[in-house]
């Protein structure tokens, strides 16, 4: 059953990586589609909190990294989406009782990724835009997964809890959530 | 904070040291594959998930292709709605182009004939278009030209089309001048008959369509000017206002009373005042402008 519930997580980080890059390529804004991969982690943060999320968020960036139309050093969205489940999941609380808190978590977490991946880049420059592009790249990510959040997170989070109700600390709490 | 993180706490240290753990596996991944640029131990790594992912990226590419479709629909019908305004745009111009040709072409003539005119004449010619017709409200028949002073023209120089004697300069500006017509009642105009070389004056009846006439008067009444005779410019010291030997027109009919002392020729100008565009502004030889000057050797 744990097997099962891996394969089925690792499906849907899979899916959530092509998805992002084959499918949302056709409404992108200037190049920019929304980041499901984040949207997943941040998804699995509030479900299981920050030490599932980091981890689950270091193998969706290493996916992320290493799959086709990535041709950047590789590691530097493992290092952004470590950052992101950690943080969103130490504040999974407040974002779990209310769906606003998680729109806001999602936009947060955006942000943060998308900056701490700009900023590697910086460091190692690598693939380097302009202050003012990476500053409206940047908005328009966060605005897309604003959008995005509300239709994805909570059947992301239903299906993280499902994948993780079996004999888990953590697990406890999701189902308090769904039956306050 | 972490101590009031509900069912948190015991792990919080635990999950602080996997995440210092992942972000130090991070910036490994990160080191080794910066530092070792195209021999990346990576690079193995990259091709196979790209062996697993490719595929799946390919399929659904396959799979979606109907919303690509679509999406395509949707992002061609902005540059479509640009391809209709740039054609319709070409389109009017084409059309515009097509329709004011026999203008064009007319004009070509004329610009062609009033070089003739020089050439025959000897008189230097700055080429002009009319531009603005005077109100009837007004009460003179005036056309303004485009040519003015920075072209040489100065007041009392005779305008002339490719018919015949068109007016006379009146008011200049820098880029435009007023006409006055031959057909104004202000205007008189010096004439000598072609035939018998009797000379006579012009004076304009003031209406310039079909029925536009002037009507001269010689100054010998002995003379009874013949039908059809045609009729030229007199002419005077410089070429002021006109200039000799530019034809006015002819001879329509003679009205001579009992109790008038003279007999009045009515003339049948050749030009066609309500048609008039290029016509040719005669200035001294020489004249320097911003605008051809059309000479008997040709133009300058």
């Amino acid at each position: 059953m744990t097997a099962f519930r891996d394969a089925a997580l690792v499906l849907v980080v899979g899916l959530a990586v092509v998805a992002q890059s084959v499918i949302f390529r056709f409404v992108a804004v200037d190049g920019v589609v929304p980041n499901l991969a984040l949207i997943v982690v941040v998804a699995a943060a509030i479900s299981r909190g920050s030490q599932f999320a980091a981890v689950l968020g270091f193998a969706t960036g290493l996916l992320l990294d290493l799959a086709p139309p990535a041709d950047h050093v590789a590691g530097r969205w493992a290092l952004a989406l470590v950052v992101v489940g950690y943080l969103a999941g130490r504040v999974r609380q407040d974002a779990r009782t209310s769906p606003v808190m998680a729109v806001g978590l999602v936009a947060a977490m955006s942000f943060v990724g998308t900056s701490v991946f700009a900023l590697t880049g910086v460091v190692l420059d690598d693939g380097v835009l302009p202050v003012d592009l990476t500053i409206k790249v940047l908005l328009i990510s966060v605005l897309w997964d604003v959008a995005l959040a509300p239709f994805l997170v909570p059947g992301l989070v239903w299906l993280v809890d499902r994948l993780g109700s079996y004999g888990r600390t953590t697990g406890s709490l999701a189902s308090t959530y769904r039956m306050p | 904070m972490a101590r009031r993180n509900l069912g948190q706490g015991p792990t919080s240290d635990g999950s602080r040291r996997v995440l210092g753990l992942l972000v130090l596996a991070a910036l490994t991944v990160i080191t080794l594959d910066a530092r070792t640029g195209d021999d990346s131990p990576l690079n193995p790594v990259r091709s196979a998930v790209g062996s697993v992912v490719g595929p799946v990226e390919n399929a659904t590419a396959t799979v979606t292709r109907p919303i690509s479709d679509l999406a395509d629909y949707f992002t061609t019908n902005k540059s479509l709605r640009d391809d209709v305004a740039t054609l319709s745009a070409d389109n009017a111009r084409l059309r515009n182009e097509v329709s004011t040709e026999p203008l064009d072409r007319k004009r070509l003539a004329e610009l062609d004939s009033l070089t003739r005119t020089a050439s025959e004449t000897g008189y230097s010619l700055v080429a002009a278009r009319v531009i603005a017709l005077g109100p009837v409200q007004s009460f003179s028949r005036t056309v303004t030209i485009d040519a003015g002073t920075s072209a040489g023209l100065t007041k009392n120089m005779t305008v002339l089309n490719n018919d015949g004697l068109v007016g006379r300069v009146v008011q200049v500006t820098r880029s435009t001048a007023t006409v006055l017509l031959i057909v104004d009642t202000e205007s008189v105009v010096g004439g000598r008959l072609g035939t018998n070389s009797e000379i006579g004056f012009l004076r304009g009846r003031g209406t310039i369509g079909g029925a536009g006439r002037l009507d001269l008067e010689l100054v010998d009444n002995a003379v009874a000017p013949s039908r059809d005779d045609v009729v030229v410019t007199w002419g005077s010291d410089n070429g002021v206002p006109y200039v000799a030997g530019i034809p006015i027109g002819k001879v329509e009919s003679v009205v001579s009373s009992p109790r008038q002392s003279s007999r009045v020729a009515v003339i049948a100008p050749f030009v066609d005042f309500t048609a008039l565009d290029v016509v040719g502004v005669v200035v001294p030889k020489g004249t320097q402008g911003d605008r051809t000057v059309i000479t008997q050797g040709g133009s300058r």
